[in-house]
């Protein structure tokens, strides 16, 4: 579970990246946070893997207060945590094998655990057939099977992909959202950082809206059947698919399930 | 174990990555490390060669025209007396004249000594050679001789002691400041060779600590290269240091046997035996080479394992 209750982030120079924001995601949840550039999405990743302290607040991921981590204890959290990135960020001087191994090398797993592990990876997400291919010769949407594999091999509880389809066709695009979705299907928490208006509303999922630091909009399409955690006044109103909350003010939370009115 | 072989191989693939900058860095540390073995070897080599010169040479004291064996005995058991002496021989007149035509006159030695029949030259040359056990109370030891009235004149090995003695401050000081340059650029260099690859490598590490590498894992390639590299570095000179001085212990050996010249010196004209430098030589490369290389990466590499 991800949890952020009453967290602002302050740059050095002044800047407020987020402020007040607070957030429930449960285990095995599907989510959207979207938002414009500058919106505080990213320090919110940035938030979640512990690259960036709260300056205020709490961060609770899987039970750990991340503020009160230690830095050797980094890592291990870490391990917890699956990464996909936008530019996909494979290496290009190894195979296909070989970048999903690594993984698995730098943390240190025994030779017989890589060899088991790799080859289920690639059939997870259907690479299987360009294991020795290197990544330039591969399509961005295989490239980014790729890194949702490697991204997978230490079995992480939670899955955060920054903008996963943001250098993909459509087609691809879909491909990927399909694949997020078994993996979701298979219980891993999925939080996907998105632009992406289109991707959101086929998706059907929770969907939590940042601008200017602070959550503006948490909804979910009535057609899916996750618990809300939050329902907010936004734009999505004029889609019809979010009501006002005349208590919100940036600060609290309204939990409602998906037999409320919609 | 799977770790350790990773890790090794990466270490020598930063090397490949980076050939010339890995390159100037080895040869650095080769020069320096080479530079050290030399002066080494003939620091030792000097100390031998002094501590020869005090023991083989020792004290020959020359006796007053007319002095007479009574009172020479006399000062043989004052000698003794005094305490100190390892050994103490009489050479007479003849006998010295001998030694002088085998030193000098070598092969030619009846031929040329022909020429003064039976007169000795050496004759009021007649002296006793005295050894110490300890060759710091030589110094002592002289003044003590020199206050007989018999004693017309004391030779001892401080004019050639001196000389090495101040031979060896010299390379002391020069190489000293030498080597103090080649580390300062080594370490330069072998932290700008792992600067670069940690350049190189930035997506990679920045990759390794978002799937949860610990720090020891993304340093241990870098810190395999910087290792490397001071093997490297102190392989290379140890193995020609190690050729040189094959060839100088042959060619010290030679001109000491086939020359004329060298009189009492072709005793002490001999190089401290390899076999009794090399451990000494290796085990200072190695830590040197391999210490500089670990350490500098290691430091380098702290600075990029923020993420």
């Amino acid at each position: 579970m991800i949890e952020f209750k009453n967290v602002s982030k302050l740059y050095r120079k002044g800047v407020r990246a987020v402020r007040n924001i607070n957030l429930k995601v449960d285990d095995g949840e599907f989510v959207f946070l979207t938002g414009k550039s500058g919106a505080g999405k990213s320090t919110l990743l940035k938030l979640i893997t512990r690259e960036l302290t709260a300056s205020d607040g709490e961060v609770i991921v899987n039970g750990r207060d991340l503020k009160r981590l230690k830095d050797r204890e980094i890592p291990k959290y870490r391990r917890e945590l699956g990464i996909v990135f936008q530019d996909f960020r494979l290496l290009n001087d190894r195979n296909v094998y070989e970048n999903i191994a690594f993984a698995q090398r730098v943390i240190g797993a025994p030779l017989s655990e890589i060899r088991k592990n790799v080859p289920m990876m690639m059939q997870l997400t259907g690479i299987s057939s360009k294991y020795k291919s290197m990544p330039d010769q591969l399509s961005g949407g295989e490239q980014q099977r790729v890194a949702i594999a490697r991204a997978l091999i230490n079995r992480p509880s939670v899955i955060l992909a920054d903008e996963p389809t943001g250098n993909l066709d459509e087609k691809n695009s879909e491909e990927i959202m399909r694949l997020l979705t078994e993996i979701n299907n298979m219980g891993t928490t999925v939080l996907i950082i998105t632009h992406s208006r289109q991707l959101v509303e086929s998706m059907k999922k929770r969907v939590i809206v940042m601008d200017k630091g602070t959550i503006v909009d948490d909804y979910i399409d009535p057609s899916a059947n996750k618990p809300v955690s939050a329902f907010f006044e936004s734009e999505t109103k004029k889609r019809g698919r979010s009501r006002k909350n005349p208590e919100f003010n940036g600060a609290g939370l309204k939990i409602v399930t998906d037999e409320d009115e919609w | 174990m799977g770790t350790v072989i990773y890790c090794l191989k990466q270490g020598l693939s930063n090397l490949k990555k980076n050939v010339l900058f890995s390159a100037a860095s080895a040869v650095t540390i080769a020069a320096c490390i080479f530079l050290f073995s030399l002066c080494y070897c003939i620091i030792v080599n000097v100390q031998h060669i002094t501590y020869k010169a005090e023991t083989t040479i020792g004290i020959t004291v020359f006796f007053d025209e007319g002095a007479t064996m009574e009172q020479k005995e006399e000062l043989k058991n004052a000698i003794l007396e005094h305490g100190g002496v390892k050994e103490i021989t009489y050479m007479s007149a003849e006998e010295a004249w001998e030694s002088f035509k085998e030193d000098y006159f070598g092969d030619r030695s009846e031929e040329l000594a022909a020429a003064f029949a039976d007169d000795n030259p050496l004759a009021d040359s007649d002296s006793y050679e005295i050894f110490l056990n300890n060759i710091e109370d030589q110094e002592a030891e002289v003044e003590f001789i020199r206050g007989f009235d018999i004693v017309r004149e004391v030779n001892y090995a401080n004019s050639i002691v001196s000389a090495l003695e101040s031979l060896n401050r010299v390379i002391y000081v020069v190489s000293g400041v030498i080597i103090t340059l080649l580390f300062c650029i080594s370490i330069f260099l072998i932290s700008n060779t792992i600067n670069l690859t940690a350049h190189m490598r930035k997506h990679e590490n920045e990759i390794m600590k978002m799937i949860g590498a610990t720090n020891g894992m993304i340093r241990a390639p870098f810190v395999v290269e910087g290792t490397l590299l001071g093997l490297i570095g102190a392989a290379v000179p140890f193995a020609l240091m190690c050729y040189i001085y094959k060839r100088a212990e042959l060619k010290v050996a030679e001109y000491a046997m086939g020359s004329s010249t060298l009189g009492a010196l072709k005793d002490i004209a001999e190089l401290v035996p390899f076999s009794l430098v090399y451990p000494k030589l290796i085990t200072a490369g190695l830590v040197l080479g391999v210490g500089m290389g670990f350490l500098v990466s290691f430091f380098t590499i702290r600075k990029h394992l923020k993420v």
